[in-house]
Parts: C-alpha cells; structure tokens; sequence
C-alpha cells in the first residue's frame, strides 16, 4: 500500500521506553425497528434509497422525532456500564459538509450526553496469570449514522484515485449509541490485548442487553483506536486515532502498530502528529489521512427541533430491573457451577467458546465433555480452516447425539471425531454421516475375535511376547485390528478380548 | 333567501363566501375562477404569485362543488381559495422559498398545513412571492423579483410574506398563509392594510415548513378581517406528532373571540419601548387614535415598560443568523434542487460551494455567515449564548406585563411601506423595521396586527400590534375583531376598500 | 442615535469597534460553503463588521446567572412508539435528484479520507 515503508520500533524496546496511553471511541449501531429520527426501517442490505423519508433525507421542510426505544436502550447502556444518567440533557447539532450527511449537519449529544462517568471491567491473559482492568467510561451519547458512499470510476473502490461517488441513504438516520472511554493507562505492554479485551467485552455486553448485533463486519460496531505514548515518567504524549478498524483482532493490531510507529519517531527525535489515521487490514499497518487545510469547527449548538430528554427516576429504576446477568458475572456463576479453574473459564473465553459450551450442556452433555470438544477438536479444526468457531458448522445438538451414541456404546471417541468431520465437511446430520460412513462401533465379540485371530497369525512372534510378559507389544495386534476395521472396534475392547484369548491379565 | 354577498366576488371576506357557499348562492368554481381572473389581471404587476396551479385549483373547487350538490357536509372553509407562501412544502407544486437554489423543486411531500388545508376543502390557488428563505422586511430579496404593495406599486409590501399580504390587498384571493419569524406575516399585514397572526409558537405544526430559524419561525394566518384570520386559524393549528416543538393542547376558540369582540374591562398594556422616537409621525398618530378608541370601548389603557425590548434586536440578530446558518447546510445540490459547477473535474467541495454561491441571494449569504460566525468557537459564549439569555429576559418582561395586563400593543412597524429600492443596501437599515415584532417570536407568545387608518403624510397604511400571552391567541382576536369593527363604524367602510384600483 | 442602540455604545456609521477581516470572512466562507468573489469577500467584511458591532450590545445586559433560553416552549420527553413505517418511494426520491446512478445519488469526487 504505501511507497516507503513506515518505520517501526521493535515492541519490547518501545515498551521499555515509553508508556503507551488509550483511548478507545465505539459506536453501536442499535437494532431498533426504525430510525432515530424517523419511522423508516433498518433493515442491513435493502434496496438502495428504499428505506428513506423526507425526514432521514433531510428535505426541506423535514422535522425529526426522537424515537423513545432508542431512549430506553441508550439508558440500558449506560446502567450497564455503571453510568451516572443525566436527569435533563439535549440533543445538539453538529455542523460540517460531507455528501454523505443527508442535512450536512448531525444530530448528537455534544456537551449534555446521557450517560457519564462509568465502568467497564476486563480481564486479560497474561504470563502471570489472569488480570483485571478497570477501563472508566467518559460517556455515552445519543446521534444519527450517516448514508454509506461506494466509490465509483478508481481501481481499488477506496476514495482515492475515484471519479465520483455514490450514495445510498437507507443507514442515515439509524440510532448510533457513541461511547468513550476515559484515556487508559497503566496497561504498558498489554495495552493491544487490554483494547481487544474491552472492545470484546463491550459486544458481550451490548448483546447480553439486546440492544444491537454488534457485528464489526457489518459496522453496528465500530471502533476507532486513539493511541499516544507518554516518555516514562512524563505527561502524556500526541495522540493518534485511527479509523477503519473492522475487527477484534485489528483492534489488538492497531494498538500494536501505533506504539511501534509512535516510538520510531520519538526515538527518532521527531514529534507525533495529531492526526486521524486508516487501519489496512492486509498489512496491519495504519497510515495518514488527508491534512486538513482549516481545522473542522463544528459549531455545535441545542437542536431546536427537539426538547429536552429528561429521564424520571421512576423511569430509570424500572429499566435498571431489566438489565441482565452481565457477561462477567455470568462467568464468575458458570466458572462455580463448573467447578472449573481461572485459566479453564479464560481459555473457554479466549476460544469463544462459552456460550457454544452452556447450549452444548442443554443438549443433555456433561460440561467436561462439552469443554474438551469446543476447546480441543473444534478448535484446532477452526484455526486450520480459518473460521469461526461458530461458523464451523457444529453445533451443540450434534454434540448432544455424538454424545448419546458414545454413551449407549455406538461410538467410540475416535469414531465420533469422524462423524464430525463428517459434519463440518456438509455431509448431513450426525446420524446420516454414521450411516453413510458406516462409522458404527465393532462391537460384536466374535467379529472381533476373528479379527485378532488374523492379526496373530499375521504377526505370530507377538503371541510370545505377550504371553513372555511384554503387554505392551499387544498394541501391535490392537492396531492392526484397528486398521482392519477401519477404526471402528473399540480398542479398549479389542485389547481386553486379546488378552483373555491368550490367557494374560492385562 | 336574501343574498349574502354585496358586490364584486373578489372583494368578499372569506366569512361572507362561506355563507353564499352554503345557501347554494355562489359555487366554488365561480370564486375560484373569479380569482384566477383577477390574478390574470393585475399580477404582471403585483408579483404577488410565484406559481399559479390553475388545473388543480379548478379541479378541487370542481370537486367541492359536487360533494356539496350531493348533500355532502363541508366544512365552513370548503371551496374557498388561498394564497400559500412558498416556504411551505406541497407535494408535486413548485416549492421554491423565493430562492434560484431551488427552482423547479417539487416536493414529493405535503406539509402539515396542506395536509390540513386539503383535509377542510379550501382551494389553494398558488404559491405567493417571498423574500428568500423568509429574510428580509421587503420581498426585494426574493430571487424572483420583488412583489408591490397595491397601495402603491413602487413600494414595498412588507417581507418576507410580501406576496401573501399583497395577494389579499390586490383581492387575488380572500385568504392566505404566511410564516412569521420577526414579523414576517405582522409587518406585510401592516403596510398593506391587512390582518395578519403570528399564532403561539408551537401551535401550528412546522412539518414541511422549510425551516429558517427553528426556534422561532411559526406559520400563521392572513386575511382582510379578523374574522376570516379566526377561521383560517382554527383550520391551520392544532396538535401535530411529526413535530416535536408541536403543543399538545386544544386550540383556543378564536372564532368565538372574534364574534365575542367585547374588550370591556379588559387592560391593555402601551409598551414604553415600542413606539416614540424613531417611529414616523403618522403611524404615532393613527396609534393614538386607536388607543382612544380602545379606552371609548371600555378597555383600561396603562402604559407598561418592558426594558428588555431594547435589546430584542440585537439577540433576534444573532439567534436567527446562527440557527438559519445550519438550517440552510443541506442546500448543497448534492439531492434537490440546483448543482452548479459539476464539470466532471471539480470536486464535491467545490460543486458545493458554487452551487451555494450562485443560488443564495447577498441577504442570505449574509446571514449564513454572520450565522457560522456567531457560532463558531471562541465566540458561541460571547453570541449566540448571550443571545439566548436575552430571550429569557424578554419571556421575562413579557411575563411581567401579562401579570398587569391582558394584552400588550404597539404599532406593528415604525413606518408605512417604503419604496422599492430605499433600504435594500442598508441591512441594518431594513432589520430596524422588525424593532416592534421581534419580542414576541423572541419569547414565543402570539401577536396580530390588524390596519387602523393610513398615515396622514403619505395615506399608506398603518397597522396596530396586538400582543397575547402563549396559548392566549383567542384575546388577539377579541380585541382585533373590536377595533376593527369600531374603526369600521367610524369609517363607514372597511379600510382595505381604499386601495386604489390596479 | 439609531434605534439599534438607544444605550450607550456607539454603532453603525459611528466608530465601529468589531473588525472582521477579509481572512476572517475567507474562513467564515469556507466553513460554510460558499465560493465568494474577490468583491463579495470585501463588502461582507464591513457589512458583517457592522452588524456585528450592532448586536454586540446583548453582551451588555446578561449577567451569569440568567439561564439561556433555547426552546420557547418548556416541554421535555417527546418521544415516538419504535414501529417502522413505508417511507417514499425511490421514483419520487430519484425524481428531485440533480444526479443518479444505480439507485443511488451520483456526486462528485470526494478529496481525501472517508
């Protein structure tokens, strides 16, 4: 992407040198019925300019209505996140051109958000163990999102290099809930993870509350990384923000590069640039925007088309009440129940895995068995593939009927990793692939004599040895009779079969 | 039955047609053809209209007409026509806010205040003249040229409703609809011998208004009687959920104000700070004597003073530029309206910038950024929030004044209608005729002026200001239909009868 | 003395004490989108000076502890039920449109950063 490289200081040394300092800004797109301002629909993907009105467009004439769920779920948020909830604020405008704004001006909160001065707690994995970060919340606000633009007539689709441009208004005017975090210190060499943690902890969250599908690849959750690095010892430093962050994992990424390029040009004798930079993907790399000749001056000011917002106490408590179990204390409840360790639950939740786990043991399996599936076989089998673990294509019912068979002798454990992989590679339901397969346990004793009646007289040295003491050398026969049925004796059983046959204890 | 109606159709208030409507004496077709008629006639110079929509007109009153054949009930403004200030939207009819930045547009929506206009059957003939986007104490701001007032075509006739005011005075039509934000519906009444409201703000619904000072604009009605201004009224306001600003409240009965028309015992407050120096001897001479007559009716006339009016200006300077600065952003010819400059090459900042150079007149371009510099930070405190507290101190003096009093008046502008042409260079020349009818927008209550005689040095009109607390629009009516009906027994005729013939 | 100030500062024709240059007007411009002339850009200058030396005078008056009055009417909590509703159809939307292009609004080219 860019001509000369970006120079970069080596992590450690970086670290060693400097204190890194966050500050991290969502915002979730809310999953409401219709727009904040207006009755049009929010459904993801319509038709172009279909879900708009004289309202979201911004005509001449058009008056907004402030859409009271919105309201409601933005308290909710901010309960969560253990916010003070303003008793009187307003909405105010928020004044600049961009063809994309259909009023070229934005409906926000500027100096009366709704929710202040809150908290959110998340824990990270470090060589020493699990530990928990306080991140305080500055404030969390009420605004409109804006029309999405595709660029026309250049190579790559981006801005640069585009004749012109296209706009579809279907997402303006959809509710944005904005929040912002106080600046986090004090992570020094965790600050990626401690990023990646809490913006993974605020999606738990937000659809915990059922407010949004907080999806980074649909954008109804964005995040945009402010990072600046402050000499040990020393006041704060310039920060950066970088934008186009579209995953949890270019979260951690962006961090990371941030400090790396900050550091090279402190080091370096230079000076940081307050600037809004762009997150590549492809190269993990952020690299500047455009200058600005003038600096943005928004000129915000009360929107006078709406009145206040002035949330009862009443109000308030009856919503506190519909807040759910909190993602963190669902963990501490689950990690009790399961009588499992710290490092147990965080490696469930590093895989992702702790919901697939909890609807695993509704399907009747017991949660050792649940966790050793998600996090070993499934797992492993995801990174290879590169997905998701829930994109996998198991799911919990499976495991509940693999279970099932195991349990009532139809499948052994190795077995059953082929019924999966059966599964994943789309070949049907958990008892289609036995059949189509034949993956069933060989269990009948005679089979399985004559099987190791074969073995021996294939092998026939290995009679004595087991019979001259050597057990171990029976697993020779086993695995040859493994081999001859295609894995599907249980070996256990072929073992023990083998030794009664020769007269050996085993 | 006896025939309501004396004379020429034109020249019949909307009350008395209402009648000759329902006793079957005149059809809708006849008023509203007599009207286009009369618009054919003299508006080459008026200029009243902008756009004058002959086929739907004709087809509604057509339609009304046969509802009422058919034994339909109709309400008591069905059938008649209405002059529209094109500032508001009306779906597929020319919309252009007396602006080049504009022109062409048909909105694909109804306002609230057609919605309600086609819902009582009044036919809208048109859309009236205006100074663009509703700035300006003139209609010479329009981008479309200026309207003339009939009582004399080489002057003004009020702004920015200058073609609704003019419509009425030139019997175009017996009805109209203006938007007051400093007195844009109260001084055109006022030079053109005509009574114009601007109703409480909130009460009339802003949907499809297309905004200049959200805060303050306020659409209202326009008429030659006050009784015809309560009826259109009762028709316009009313309680609307697609504006938030709308009051959820039950209009006040204005039509039962103006019939009552008693203002004995009433008190009414003369406003120390409106009137004296700086307002034209004739129009302090046809106060006094509408004072005179008020005390001869039996009201209590004081004098209260108000101390904050001095200011009122100055804040309305600041408060309007800054709210119309953002209310004007989204003309960037991106999705309505003019695109200028879009060569292929020229970037959209650049097509933005030029579409909005070459369809904003120098009054608006002056006024966004007078509005983007009060706004801007490092001055937001000084301006705009200073601004703000003066409103409150004049809701004060206002409140104050309504302790001591019913209603407070004053003449509705300083002087009678002054030439094409005088003032148009010189704006704070022009803001100085908005001293007396800026207050009220400032706090939100409700004022009416209603014509009282013509200046003696110049025979122009002269207008009164009533001024009524918020939610008390029924008094404007009481005592505006009792001045009016007294200064029409002294007269022996409505004042409006001497316009000169166009 | 003009009706703009019946206190006590000067305005108008007299001294005018608010000095907005062409560089300010310039930027005013920009922010808000408007490609003045070389002539515009000088007669606004004196015209915005002079408005502005008129209305300075709310500075006179207001103490601190006087509230802003931003809403005329001192309602709160307006909200709407979260139904959604059919909006307006795409040919009335594309028919206002200066520039369309496969269902969309076609605009110029965007300089610089998303």
């Amino acid at each position: 992407m860019s001509a000369s490289a970006i120079q970069r200081m080596n992590y450690d040394d970086a670290l060693a040198a400097f204190d890194p300092v966050l500050g991290l800004e969502t915002h979730v797109e809310l999953g409401t019925a219709s727009k904040m301002f207006c009755g049009c629909a929010t459904e993801f993907g319509g038709d172009p300019n279909t879900q708009v009105c004289p309202v979201c467009l911004g005509l001449p004439g058009s008056m907004p209505v402030v859409n009271g769920a919105a309201v409601e779920s933005t308290i909710r948020m901010g309960l969560a996140l253990n916010c003070s909830i303003a008793s009187w604020c307003r909405f105010a405008r928020k004044n600049y051109f961009y063809p994309d704004m259909p009023k070229d001006y934005q409906v926000s909160q500027y100096d009366e958000p709704l929710c202040t001065d809150g908290f959110l707690d998340v824990v990270v994995d470090t060589e020493d163990g699990p530990r928990e970060f306080r991140v305080e919340i500055e404030r969390v606000h009420m605004e409109e999102d804006t029309g999405k633009l595709t660029h026309a007539g250049g190579d790559t689709g981006r801005i640069h290099g585009a004749d012109y441009s296209l706009v579809d208004y279907n997402r303006a005017g959809i509710p944005l809930i904005e929040i912002v975090t106080k600046p986090i210190v004090g992570a020094g060499a965790l600050a990626p993870i401690v990023a990646r943690a809490y913006v993974t902890e605020l999606r738990d969250l937000m659809r915990a509350l059922g407010v949004s599908d907080v999806r980074m690849d649909q954008g109804s959750l964005r995040c945009d990384v402010n990072v600046s690095l402050a000499p040990a010892g020393e006041p704060w430093g310039t920060r950066s923000e970088t934008k186009n962050v579209n995953s949890l994992r270019s979260v951690e990424r962006a961090v990371r590069f941030e400090i790396e390029r900050q550091a090279a040009v402190l080091t370096g004798g230079g000076r940081v640039i307050q600037e809004t930079r762009h997150f590549h993907e492809d190269t993990g790399e952020t690299t500047p925007g455009r200058s600005k000749e003038h600096a943005e001056d928004y000129r915000y000011f009360p929107e006078p088309d709406l009145v206040p917002v002035a949330p009862s106490a009443e109000w308030i408590e009856e919503l506190r009440g519909t807040l759910p179990e909190v993602p963190s204390a669902r963990r501490a409840r689950l990690q009790a129940e399961w009588g499992i360790s710290d490092l147990e639950m965080q490696t469930l939740v590093n895989a992702e895995a702790l919901e697939l786990v909890e609807q695993t043991i509704a399907h009747g399996v017991d949660q050792a068995a649940a966790r050793k599936w998600w996090t070993g076989e499934f797992t492993r089998i995801a990174n290879e593939q590169g997905v998701a673990l829930a994109d996998l294509g198991v799911t919990p019912a499976h495991i509940g009927r693999v279970e099932a068979l195991i349990a009532d002798g139809s499948l052994t454990d190795k077995l059953a990793r082929q019924v999966f992989e059966g599964v994943i590679a789309g070949e049907g339901d958990v008892d289609d692939v036995v059949a189509a397969r034949g993956l069933v346990v060989v269990g009948d004793d005679s089979t399985l004599l004559a099987a190791i009646e074969t073995a021996l007289a294939e092998q026939p040295d290995v009679a004595e040895k087991i019979r001259g003491g050597k057990v171990q050398a029976a697993g020779a026969i086993v695995g040859a009779v493994m081999k001859a049925t295609k894995g599907q004796a249980d070996a256990a059983k072929v073992r023990s079969l083998l030794l009664e046959h020769l007269g050996v204890d085993g | 039955m006896a025939p309501v109606m004396d004379g020429d159709l034109i020249r019949q208030d909307a009350a008395t047609l209402s009648a000759a409507l329902a006793s079957g004496e005149v059809t809708s077709q006849e008023i509203t053809q007599a009207c286009l008629d009369r618009i054919s006639q003299v508006d080459d110079e008026v200029h009243a209209f902008l756009y004058v929509d002959t086929d739907a007109a004709m087809a509604t009153a057509r339609d009304i007409d046969s509802r009422r054949a058919a034994g339909q009930e109709l309400g008591p403004l069905a059938g008649i026509p209405l002059a529209l200030k094109d500032v508001l939207t009306m779906r597929g009819v020319p919309t252009t806010c007396g602006s080049r930045i504009l022109e062409g547009w048909r909105p694909p929506y109804d306002s609230t205040i057609v919605e309600k206009l086609r819902a009582a059957d009044v036919v809208v003939l048109g859309k009236t003249n205006m100074d663009e986007f509703a700035m300006g104490s003139s209609t010479e701001h329009s981008g479309y040229g200026p309207t003339r007032n009939p009582w004399d075509l080489e002057r003004i006739p009020g702004g920015s409703g200058g073609g609704s005011a003019a419509a009425l005075a030139a019997f175009e039509a017996p009805l109209a609809i203006g938007t007051d934000t400093g007195g844009s519906i109260r001084q055109p009444a006022s030079v053109t011998g005509t009574v114009g409201v601007k109703p409480t703000y909130g009460a009339v619904s802003r949907y499809g208004l297309v905004a200049l000072a959200s805060s303050l604009d306020q659409a209202g009605p326009c008429a030659r009687t006050v009784m015809d201004a309560a009826m259109l009224h009762e028709v316009m306001a009313g309680y609307d959920p697609r504006d938030s600003t709308s009051i959820n409240a039950p209009v006040p009965d204005v039509v039962a104000a103006a019939r009552n028309a008693d203002v004995r015992g009433m008190r009414i407050g003369l406003v120390r700070e409106l009137g004296g120096e700086g307002y034209q001897a004739g129009v302090r001479e046809q106060f006094d004597n509408a004072v005179r007559v008020l005390t001869d009716l039996g009201a209590e006339v004081v004098e209260v003073s108000c101390p904050h009016f001095d200011y009122a200006l100055g804040a309305y300077y600041l408060i309007l530029p800054s709210e119309a600065s953002s209310n004007l952003a989204r003309f960037d010819g991106m999705r309505y309206g003019l695109r200028a400059g879009d060569d292929g090459s020229a970037s959209v900042e650049e097509v933005m910038a030029r579409t909005r150079e070459e369809g904003f007149g120098a009054e608006v371009k002056r006024r966004i950024m007078l509005g983007t510099y009060a706004l801007s930070s490092g001055y937001y405190d000084a301006y705009y929030g200073q601004a703000q507290k003066v409103r409150t101190l004049i809701s004060r003096d206002f409140a104050e004044a309504f302790d001591q009093v019913d209603v407070l008046i004053s003449p509705t502008t300083p002087t009678t209608a002054f030439k094409i042409g005088e003032k148009v260079d010189d704006p704070l020349a022009m803001y100085l005729n908005d001293i007396a009818t800026i207050p009220v927008n400032l706090a939100g209550n409700c004022a009416m002026s209603v014509p009282i005689g013509l200046a003696s040095e110049d025979g122009l009109p002269v207008g009164l200001q009533i001024m009524a607390p918020a939610q008390g629009d029924d008094r404007l009516y009481r005592v505006g239909a009792a001045l009016e009906q007294a200064l029409l027994d002294k007269r022996g005729h409505a004042l409006i009868e001497e316009v000169p013939s166009l | 003395m003009c009706s703009w100030s019946k206190g006590s500062k000067p305005c108008c024709k007299d001294e005018v004490m608010a000095n907005i240059t062409r560089e300010q007007v310039q930027h005013l411009a920009h922010l808000a989108r408007l490609e003045l002339t070389e002539e515009e850009t000088e007669h606004y200058a004196g015209q915005l000076s002079a408005i502005v030396d008129a209305v300075e005078r709310v500075s006179e008056v207001a103490a601190d502890d006087i509230p802003p009055t931003s809403h005329p009417v001192p309602m709160t909590n307006v909200f709407r039920e979260d139904v959604a509703r059919p909006g307006l159809n795409r040919a009335d939307v594309e028919a206002g449109a200066p520039s369309w292009e496969d269902d969309r609004f076609r605009v110029p080219r965007i300089l610089g950063e998303e």
